[in-house]
């Protein structure tokens, strides 16, 4: 694949480096000299071009109509809305991908037309929180930028919720348990349906949700 | 408070061009919200402007959401910036919808590519390159 990869974030200069060792062809572009000096220094087969990008000359120069992806990856936002648009408008790239700093641009990029759009924030707080959520907890996946997820609670013994039925749970509004796995059964619960100990709970929750959902559901056991 | 009605002026920027405008929106007796990363800048207000002002940075929507939208007509978005420009300016437009946004922006080339989103862009480039040919010709 032919990619152009633009800005001087520090994860960049190893990003290039994967991006090689899979066989890319890689051009790279930023107005941050330093960077343009260590890349063609240590990457032979990286095209570098000294200027920036946000400039249509400059992406013309970089023969960016040439490019099946684009990535931005400088270190402000604005900067990189532009380099992805313009790609997209006078190039028509087919993908442009950023790398946002404030996570609530996700939403506006896309609006704005960036096809993929991730949060080096939002990426390592999501890992962080999947590997110290408490060990009832497991499997969270997250959809759409964390607007909702799935997660599953293992009920443990002396969890209070056991032998409620599911309708007693009097769970918030915008959360759902979508299958209870009892033994190597999966079960499609109704509202009559009882928790028993040692069931997985899969529960679909938007985010808002998220805390009381858990809350309710998660052992207490000094409570 | 105050009217109901879509009556909001807010610019974003409060250089030399944002605190003039300013200035003469708070004459004219408008409601005027200036927004700037930087509070310093405010100082370039008059001491008797009655609009608002807000520190903060307005290509985080959090900065933006502390304006009424909904109750804004104008955004006038003349940062030093050409690119932060354009990027307050199309989350105005095609975000929050606001009936008239208007963006500095001093690189001609980037102003025939956003020209056809409904953001009117001014170029100062432009028009000093138009007064001038008008001068020496």
């Amino acid at each position: 694949m032919n990619i152009v990869i633009t800005g001087n974030r520090n994860e960049i200069y190893f990003l290039i480096k994967s991006f090689l060792e899979k066989g890319h062809e890689l051009t790279y572009i930023s107005k941050d000299q330093e960077m343009c000096r260590k890349i063609s220094r240590t990457y032979e087969n990286c095209n570098v071009l000294y200027g920036d990008p946000t400039n249509p000359n400059i992406l013309e120069e970089g023969e960016v109509f040439l490019a099946d992806l684009l990535v931005a990856s400088g270190e402000y936002d604005p900067d990189n809305l532009i380099v992805c648009q313009i790609a997209k408008k006078l190039y028509s790239i087919e993908k442009t991908l950023t790398i946002v700093n404030d996570p609530k641009n996700i939403e506006v990029f896309k609006k704005l037309g960036v096809d993929i759009v991730v949060s080096t924030a939002n990426t390592i707080f999501s890992i962080i929180e999947k590997k110290i959520s408490i060990e009832e907890i497991s499997n969270i996946i997250n959809i759409e930028e964390q607007k909702a997820s799935i997660v599953e609670i293992l009920i443990k013994e002396k969890n209070s919720i056991v032998g409620l039925s599911v309708v007693d749970l009097n769970l918030p509004k915008g959360s759902l348990i979508g299958c209870i796995l009892r033994k190597e059964k999966a079960i499609i619960p109704r509202g009559d349906s009882k928790i028993e100990t040692f069931d997985k709970l899969v529960v679909i929750m938007l985010d808002d949700v998220k805390n009381e959902v858990l809350s309710l559901l998660r052992d207490r056991r000094n409570g | 408070m105050l009217s109901k009605e879509k009556d909001c002026i807010v610019v974003i920027g409060c250089g030399r061009l944002g605190s003039t405008i300013a200035e003469l929106l708070s004459e004219e007796r408008k409601n005027i919200i200036v927004i700037d990363k930087n509070k310093d800048n405010f100082i370039n207000l008059p001491n008797n402007f009655s609009g608002f002002t807000i520190e903060g940075d307005a290509t985080e929507i959090d900065t933006l959401l502390k304006v009424e939208i909904s109750k804004t007509k104008i955004l006038l978005v003349i940062t030093d910036d050409d690119n932060t420009n354009l990027m307050i300016a199309q989350m105005g437009k095609k975000i929050y919808k606001i009936p008239q946004v208007i963006a500095r922006v001093y690189d001609a080339k980037r102003e025939s590519i956003y020209k056809n989103l409904g953001i009117d862009i001014i170029s100062p480039t432009r028009l000093f390159t138009e007064k001038f040919k008008k001068i020496t010709v």
